[in-house]
């Protein structure tokens, strides 16, 4: 009977311990009630809530999951924000996560069979996934951001990042001018012409500044691999430069991984983050980060505002480019680490880029 | 150990104590288990028992889709398996999958032939490399007494990267797929796609049921399954019986890659019509574990725990859509695991009521 009692008893222990666990997940399975606001859409046209149809949105995540910190989270948040702002009942917008490449074309498929008003897929991993899904339902609008699936109803929103990547390379240089450096330096994942844009808007942004400013430009070859991003960062700090540029995903969290350990060895170098504001990533003792700024990519901005288009019943399947004007890229509205003057002048070049006056090149000077 | 119980039943007891533990979780989490199961029916029937009667209560995609997540599956839950019945352990078949799959892309990309001979060579160049990938740890392990264990793992990580490099050297290749593969080489096929709502069923299943009876017939009906199941009960007795346990060892392990090396091919032959390059493992090789052990290592109960997976795997789409968090039916594959791999416990459980209840028959 003993046995049996400590068998019982462990039985309810790894239950309770089941529970927990299953109540944790679902918690964080659910942002959706009372997620932060983001911050970073910008509406100035203003609709009469009756106007709108009342859309249901679904998102299908990439692996990264929901809660990636990036694309996926990101495009949520858009989602979320125009639910909230247009009183869209929480059921009317879902998501399917994806673990592996395989439940893209189900995950796609479900949405589609269930009649949403529109598919959001974020990030060109979607890319032949769509081409197939568009094909079989010929009549299921899609948002697809980042990259470009031609079809009738897929609408394609991609970013102008050499325009942001501009601003933070006008950031990089005012920084290391203020602290009589010469360097500063660019970290790729991998070498082709999505990530080159990165380079040439960084590149152009530090030379407007500065025309003798050196630039070391570096790649990691590999999104995935923090551990060669953070050599790769080390090498460059010892080189003399002073603030890294970023745009490398999950290996950048490795560069930024050897900027915390430097500051905290008394050293004093920065990094810049990308695609959302980093700033939380690199911090190091109580409120203080490494990063300097962050380059932003609007997902959030182009998921509103495809919702919105569809609401309006305005939806049409082509490209449309997100840059600077249209609130697709920019940097934070707070950045600790940017003195106002800083922040003016970086105002004033993206002034100049939105009005015409300054044309960013995709393509770097390395390339051409 | 004779065993009063077997598996079947144990392994049923397994699957019912994990549903009402899972719908505990769920009931305590506010999820209603009603739709849990509702949706793993309509992913492995294909009908929506909450609609019959309506128009569109029956979905032909599901079905499809059902069956073709399960296939490569059954496979790894076979190579696991086979190893098992040897006494060896295969973690490596998430390993050889990956390089199984590679070898039938670079058939499937290198080479212009009839279909005829595109498709069956493509599918055994992808079982000759599962193969060889399995044999390393084998032939390690027959002539060193390295634990098969330590190497697979290790060589799971070397299929990855060398996988992904092999993919990316391949003529035409980008960073992230190959081309498409010559359509000759393809076990996709649009009767099936038409007749099953546009799912992604390909003509893999044949392989899969080949590979049942081979497996079948290896273990049960030959000499050679014979002197491995030997090695597997006891090395010693097999040895000192007269079998050459080592080259058994490594012939074992071979078969094993091969079977996960066809897994590999139903992914990119099937599943999809392109090399990928891969971030990180997908667990077929690990679901195979489960597969294998829930299935007892024969054929038979591998193709239906093989279901049972493949069922929880594709339900996805549905329970989140119907608002049941991913996790959810990861419990429920854990605990299954859990239960099955508590066998042992089981029966005791069970023995000790029988005996009561023997007891309180007598007295009365």
């Amino acid at each position: 009977m003993k046995k049996f009692l400590t068998l019982a008893l462990v039985l309810l222990l790894s239950l309770s311990l089941i529970a927990c666990g299953g109540e944790g997940a679902k918690e964080e399975d659910k942002p959706e009630a009372e997620g932060p606001q983001s911050e970073t859409i910008i509406d100035n046209e203003e609709v009469d809530k009756d106007s709108l149809e009342e859309i249901t949105i679904g998102l299908v995540t990439d692996v990264g999951g929901i809660d990636d910190k990036s694309f996926n989270q990101g495009t949520w948040e858009g989602i979320q924000f125009y639910a909230k702002k247009f009183d869209l009942p929480a059921s009317n917008i879902g998501y399917l996560q994806s673990t592996s490449d395989a439940d893209y074309i189900p995950h796609l498929s479900q949405f589609s069979e269930d009649k949403k008003d529109l598919l959001v897929a974020p990030g060109f991993l979607f890319e032949e996934s769509l081409k197939k899904i568009s094909a079989d339902f010929p009549d299921q609008k899609i948002l697809f951001l980042d990259a470009v699936v031609d079809a009738p109803n897929i609408l394609n929103a991609l970013f102008a990042e050499h325009e942001g990547s501009y601003l933070v390379g006008v950031a990089a240089a005012l920084k290391a001018q203020d602290a009589g450096k010469d360097t500063v330096g660019f970290v790729g994942g991998m070498d082709f012409d999505t990530i080159q844009k990165f380079e040439a808007g960084f590149e152009q942004g530090v030379l407007a500044v500065d025309p003798d400013m050196k630039i070391v430009v570096d790649y990691v070859g590999d999104f995935n691999n923090a551990e060669d991003g953070q050599t790769l960062a080390a090498k460059m700090y010892d080189a003399g430069v002073y603030v890294i540029y970023h745009a490398a995903g999950g290996s950048g969290n490795g560069v930024i991984k050897e900027a915390k350990d430097r500051v905290q060895n008394g050293e004093d170098v920065w990094v810049i983050g990308v695609d959302k504001d980093q700033y939380s990533e690199g911090v190091y003792e109580g409120n203080k980060s490494v990063i300097l700024t962050s380059m932003l990519k609007g997902v959030d901005q182009a998921a509103y505002d495809v919702c919105k288009l569809t609401a309006q019943g305005k939806f049409e399947g082509g490209t449309v480019i997100y840059d600077l004007k249209a609130n697709g890229v920019g940097i934070p509205a707070d950045n600790p680490n940017l003195t106002e003057e800083w922040t003016k002048t970086i105002n004033e070049f993206a002034d100049k880029i939105k009005s015409g006056e300054t044309v960013v090149d995709p393509v770097p000077s390395r390339v051409k | 150990m004779l065993k009063k119980r077997n598996h079947l039943t144990l392994s049923l007891i397994a699957i019912a104590i994990s549903f009402v533990v899972a719908s505990i979780v769920m009931l305590l989490s506010g999820i209603n288990p009603k739709i849990f199961f509702l949706s793993l029916f309509r992913t492995m029937t294909g009908v929506n028992l909450q609609a019959i009667g309506k128009e569109n209560f029956f979905n032909a995609r599901y079905l499809g889709e059902f069956i073709q997540i399960s296939l490569p599956i059954m496979l790894t839950g076979l190579s696991v398996g086979f190893a098992f019945r040897t006494g060896l352990f295969n973690i490596g078949a998430e390993g050889q999958v990956i390089i199984g799959g590679v070898g039938a892309v670079i058939i499937g990309v290198l080479f212009k032939l009839p279909w005829i001979i595109h498709i069956p060579l493509a599918i055994l160049v992808a079982a000759l490399f599962g193969a060889f990938w399995g044999w390393i740890p084998g032939i390690l392990k027959a002539k060193f007494g390295v634990s098969e264990v330590v190497v697979t793992i290790m060589l799971n990580y070397t299929a990855l990267y060398l996988g992904n490099y092999l993919i990316k050297a391949l003529p035409g290749s980008d960073n992230q797929k190959t081309v498409t593969l010559a359509s000759s080489a393809l076990l996709q096929s649009d009767f099936l796609r038409s007749i099953t709502g546009n799912s992604r069923l390909h003509w893999g299943f044949i392989v899969v049921i080949l590979a049942l009876i081979i497996y079948h017939f290896i273990i049960e009906k030959t000499t050679f399954g014979y002197e491995l199941r030997a090695v597997g009960f006891n090395r010693d007795a097999a040895e000192y019986g007269g079998i050459k346990v080592s080259s058994r060892i490594a012939y074992s392990m071979a078969i094993a890659g091969a079977f996960a090396g066809l897994a590999g091919a139903m992914l990119s032959l099937g599943t999809f019509d392109y090399g990928r390059v891969i971030g990180a493992f997908e667990n077929y090789g690990f679901d195979g574990i489960a597969v294998a052990l829930l299935g007892g290592n024969t054929a038979l109960g591998v193709f239906f725990s093989g279901l049972l997976f493949g069922g929880l795997k594709s339900s996805q789409s549905l329970m989140q859509a119907s608002g049941i968090p991913l996790e959810i039916a990861n419990i429920v594959s854990a605990l299954i695991i859990l239960f099955v791999a508590m066998n042992n416990g089981l029966d005791y459980v069970l023995d000790r009521l029988e005996a009561r209840k023997r007891k309180k028959n007598e007295t009365n």
